[in-house]
Order: structure tokens, then C-alpha cells, then sequence
């Protein structure tokens, strides 16, 4: 009650909020950023050697996805989370995943499909359930599969609009598993250009060598953390490399499957999506190594040649129960057995 | 109620894919044009007209304890009939439906509608039940094998309207697409009767099964109750 006046005077200046009480200056923006950062120099090989069309490609994607994001807050009454940057970092991974020769129609279906129904409709960022990003990849697989399949050699700066069509390695390799004919007559790239990204493929697919160094600058940024892309790679090359070794003539080498196709793209940038993946390290893993599996049993003995988005989009919708069932013990709490035989009464 | 509140409940108020989301097997899988939604809506509309008719006349003599199976043969009778008849003068359309002519038996519409209403209606009700019922599925089914077919295949009832330059989504004549599309028009189908509660002045809430705390993805709605 009787309280003396300079403790009161004290309190006073004290500033009393609610945690946390220390910011890192980490927001949205500044993440999306440094992930678009990162994606610059797996950008610049895919334009390199693709040239003018993946640009066209490139431009429209991101375009079309923010004008769809800016589109979508002002139907649904929402304040406009264009400036967030992660509708622009959707449509570079969307251009990633296509080829670069698309027609404009196809892009910019992809970005309505990409922040309409991959995101928007769940409520915007950090309510979608799936990577946006894929989920219009993979509408535009099942929807145009001709024209999501026809890939452009590479053939470096000068490409025209009228470039040669080839098929991807993988492409090639069920194709000639289809036709009975053995591994060895198909004509494949050697490590060093897979690592550098000569060869057919979406944006995305090609250098592999670029991405990984964005991959390692996110991880140095602590945006994303190694138990996925580790997880991904290692379960991939596990499973692969026990096929090839059963059988060589059927089943590529595991390191032909780890930088062709999406896989790198995949496993650093688009499995680590901070909204569709899991927040426990533990579940981090568990996410890694069934995205790896669920594409080598797709690469290996599934319809499709490729399987990196289905993987990721599978193991997108199982994250609930991931996190459900990789809750970290609270301190002090007992712990929790599996199999308990109760005692007693 | 009355007799013109029970026909017309089953083309809005109650329709039976967008408000009850009942029959959705039928809905989902053989939507792929409007042709095929209409012939299956008819034919369900026909099955649940003469069960309705004849479960009302018979709900005095059966006994409560075997009414489902009793049911069920009454149901089967007619759809042996429409399976037939469709299989002798719409060849055609009767083979693109296949095997969902005999699955009308299992339609939870026919037996719901059977338990809840015309087991214990008057004939005269129970007809109107049936017909308001059955015109709501069909109009719901031939609407989502519209939006289907023009978008997965380019054309209405079978004319190309498109033009051929329209490259056609496959995925929309494919599974996903019945899912996406029956998914939006449910969405829209919420909106407009928000509207409408706002616009009386009422309290506006979701049906349970469509209303987004109560997915099963978060259960947000589960959570918050138990804390």
C-alpha cells in the first residue's frame, strides 16, 4: 500500500510486453529474399543454356503469379501480400519446372493454378498445404502432357525460338527400359555435364552444380535446415544404388539419378518449403528420406520418368501427421513409450 | 410442410450433392459430360421416384427389424430395370456408365431417402420427395459434367465450342478434376447463400462438413474445443 515514490518512478519507465522480446529482424520478406538469392545462379545457367524462350518463360511466370497474388487479396478482401516476395518466388520455381520453350498460355495457366488454387484458396501463405509451385507443375503434367514434355536441347545463349526437342535423360531411360532395349544404348551425358546442366530438361533440371551452391548459401543463411535435402539425396541414392548394383543394365547409377532431373532443384528449394514441410528436426527427416524413397520407387519402377514433385507433393500432404507424431517431448514431462505394459491396478 | 416446400427442398435447400454431399461416388466418377451426368442423374431419379413410391405404399408392412434389406431388394428390382432398359435402348450411354447403373442400388440418396422419408410419408409426399431429390441430382450432376466437359474436352454435350485450338485440360475430365471442380462449386455455392443470410439479417454458418475449421487437415474447430 504504501508503496515509496521512487519505486513506483521505476516502474514506470519499465516497458512491459509480452515475449519475445528480442527480434531477428527475420520477416517473410527477408527470407523469400535470400531464397530468391539463392536461386540466381541456378537461374542464370537454365537461361544460359536455353537463352531467349526461358526468359519469355521466366517473365510471365513471375508476372503472372504476382498479378494472380494481387488478384486474389483484393477478390477475397485481404490486405495485398504481393510486396512478401513469395508470390514472386513461386513463379521462378513454377518457370523451373517447366520447359522453356512453353507456349504463354501454359505459364500463365500455371500461375493461376499456382496462387489460385494452391494457395489463395487455403487462406494465402502459410495456410496451403502443398507447395504452390507444384501443385501447378504437376496440373499441368497430368492436364498437357505433351506440351509439359517437350523439352528443349540445350544449345547455350544463342538458342532461337525454334530450337531442336530432345528428350531428358531420364526420359530416355524409361523409354529404352519400355522397349526392352538395355541401359547401355542409350545415348547419356557423362557426370560433368550433368553437373553443369548440358542437357535437355526444364529450367530447373539442368545445373545441377549452380543450385547446389544456392542450396549451400541457404543452408550458411540457416533458412533451411540439412535433414531434408540429406535425407532426399541419401535415401534417393541408397535405394538406386541398391538396384544398380542388383542389376546394371536396367537401373542407372545412383549418381546419374541424383543430378538429373529435378532432384537438386527438389531437394533444397522446393521439399524445404517452410509452410508445407515439418517443424521438428526429427520430422525434417522422416520428410527427407520419404520424399527420397517415394521418388526412387517413381524413377525406378513407376509410369512417369520423373518423380521429384509427386514425391514432394505426397509427403506435403502426410506433414500434419509428420509434426503429430515428432512433437518434442516437453521439458520435464515423462516420456512417452510405445508398447507400455501397465502394472498393478 | 407442405407438398410444393418438400419438392422444391431437394432442388436447393437440400440438394443432394451440394448441400448434403451424399452420392458422391456416382458424382465424382462419371461426370466427364454432360451427357453422362444427365443419364445417370435420370436414371437415379427414376430408381428413387419408384422405391419412394413403393417403400411409402409398403411402410406398414414392413417390419422395422429387416426394413434395410427390404429396402435394398426394392431398390435392386428397380435398378434391374433401368440397367436393362438402358442396356437395350442407350447402348451407348450404358457403356461409357458401366458398372455405376448397378451401383444405384448402394446410392445412399435412394436408401436415405427410403429411411427418412418415405418409411414414414404419405404416398403423395413421398413422390414429390423422390422427384424434388432426383431432379436436384441431376441438375448438380449435368452441371459438373458441364464445367467438365468444357474445359477437359472443349465442347458441350458432345458439339466442340471451344475451337480447336483449345488445348483441353485432361486433368478436368481426369479424377483430380471432378474433385476441383465439385470443390469450387461448392465453394460458390457458400457464397451465394452467405449473401443471402446477410442480405435477411441472419446468422450465417457453414455446413459442418464444409466449413474449414472442421477439416480434418488442421482440426482447428476439434482443437479449440478441447482447450
Amino acid at each position: 500500500m504504501n508503496t515509496p515514490v521512487k519505486d513506483t518512478v521505476s516502474v514506470q519507465n519499465l516497458i512491459v510486453s509480452a515475449s519475445p522480446h528480442v527480434h531477428a529482424g527475420q520477416d517473410v520478406r527477408a527470407v523469400m529474399r535470400d531464397v530468391l538469392l539463392a536461386l540466381v545462379p541456378g537461374v542464370l545457367v537454365g537461361l544460359w543454356f536455353f537463352g531467349l524462350p526461358a526468359l519469355v518463360v521466366l517473365l510471365l511466370s513471375v508476372g503472372g503469379c504476382v498479378a494472380c497474388e494481387w488478384a486474389a487479396c483484393r477478390l477475397l478482401g485481404r490486405r495485398s501480400t504481393v510486396g512478401d516476395l513469395s508470390a514472386a518466388l513461386t513463379g521462378v520455381l513454377l518457370a523451373m519446372n517447366l520447359p522453356s520453350g512453353s507456349p504463354w498460355w501454359l505459364v500463365l495457366v500455371g500461375a493461376v493454378v499456382a496462387i489460385g488454387l494452391g494457395k489463395a484458396i487455403y487462406g494465402g501463405l502459410g495456410m496451403n498445404p502443398f507447395n504452390p509451385a507444384l501443385v501447378a507443375r504437376v496440373f499441368l503434367l497430368i492436364s498437357f502432357p505433351v506440351q509439359m514434355t517437350r523439352w528443349v536441347v540445350p544449345r547455350g545463349p544463342g538458342t532461337g525460338f525454334d530450337a531442336a526437342t530432345g528428350a531428358t535423360p531420364l526420359g530416355a531411360v524409361k523409354e529404352a527400359i519400355s522397349l526392352g532395349r538395355p541401359l547401355t544404348a542409350v545415348d547419356l551425358p557423362g557426370a560433368g555435364d550433368l553437373l553443369l546442366g548440358d542437357m535437355g530438361g526444364s529450367l530447373g533440371e539442368v545445373g545441377a552444380a549452380a543450385l547446389m551452391l544456392g542450396g549451400f548459401y541457404l543452408l550458411w543463411r540457416g533458412i533451411i535446415r540439412w535433414q531434408i535435402p540429406v535425407g532426399f539425396i541419401a535415401s534417393l541414392v541408397v535405394v538406386t544404388g541398391i538396384a544398380h548394383a542388383a542389376a546394371p543394365d536396367r537401373y542407372l547409377h545412383p549418381l546419374i539419378h541424383v543430378l538429373s532431373g529435378g532432384l537438386i532443384l527438389g531437394a533444397f528449394f522446393m521439399a524445404t518449403d517452410m509452410v508445407t514441410s515439418p517443424v521438428t528436426r526429427r520430422g525434417m527427416l522422416v520428410f527427407g528420406v520419404g520424399c527420397g524413397l517415394l521418388t526412387a520407387v517413381i524413377r525406378l519402377w513407376g509410369g512417369y520418368p520423373e518423380g521429384v514433385s509427386f514425391a514432394i507433393l505426397l509427403m506435403n500432404a502426410v506433414t500434419p501427421l509428420i509434426d503429430r507424431y515428432t512433437r518434442p517431448r516437453v521439458f520435464g514431462a515423462p516420456r512417452r513409450v510405445l508398447f507400455s505394459v501397465r502394472r498393478g491396478s | 410442410m407442405t407438398a410444393t416446400a418438400v419438392f422444391f427442398r431437394g432442388l436447393w435447400k437440400e440438394n443432394p450433392i451440394f448441400r448434403l454431399l451424399l452420392g458422391l461416388c456416382p458424382t465424382l466418377a462419371v461426370t466427364t459430360s454432360v451427357v453422362n451426368g444427365l443419364g445417370m442423374g435420370l436414371a437415379s431419379t427414376f430408381v428413387l421416384l419408384c422405391s419412394n413410391t413403393m417403400i411409402s405404399l409398403l411402410r406398414g408392412f414392413i417390419p422395422r427389424k429387416v426394413r434395410i434389406p427390404a429396402y435394398i431388394v426394392v431398390i435392386a428390382s428397380f435398378v434391374t430395370i433401368v440397367d436393362l432398359v438402358m442396356h437395350g435402348f442407350f447402348f451407348e450411354l450404358h457403356r461409357s456408365l458401366g458398372l455405376f447403373i448397378p451401383l444405384i442400388v448402394v446410392n445412399c440418396i435412394i436408401l436415405g431417402r427410403a429411411e427418412a422419408f418415405a418409411s414414414r410419408n404419405p404416398l403423395r409426399l413421398s413422390v414429390l420427395d423422390g422427384l424434388g431429390m432426383g431432379l436436384g441430382f441431376t441438375a448438380g450432376l449435368a452441371i459438373l459434367g458441364g464445367v467438365r466437359e468444357l474445359l477437359g474436352s472443349g465442347s458441350l454435350l458432345g458439339i466442340p465450342v471451344l475451337g480447336a485450338d483449345y488445348p483441353p485440360a485432361l486433368v478436368m475430365i481426369l479424377p483430380p478434376g471432378a474433385f476441383l471442380t465439385l470443390g469450387l462449386l461448392l465453394a460458390g455455392m457458400n457464397k451465394l447463400e452467405q449473401r443471402r443470410a446477410i442480405r435477411a439479417g441472419e446468422a450465417y454458418a457453414p455446413p459442418r462438413e464444409m466449413d474449414c475449421g472442421n477439416c480434418v487437415l488442421c482440426n482447428l474447430g476439434e482443437n479449440l474445443r478441447s482447450e
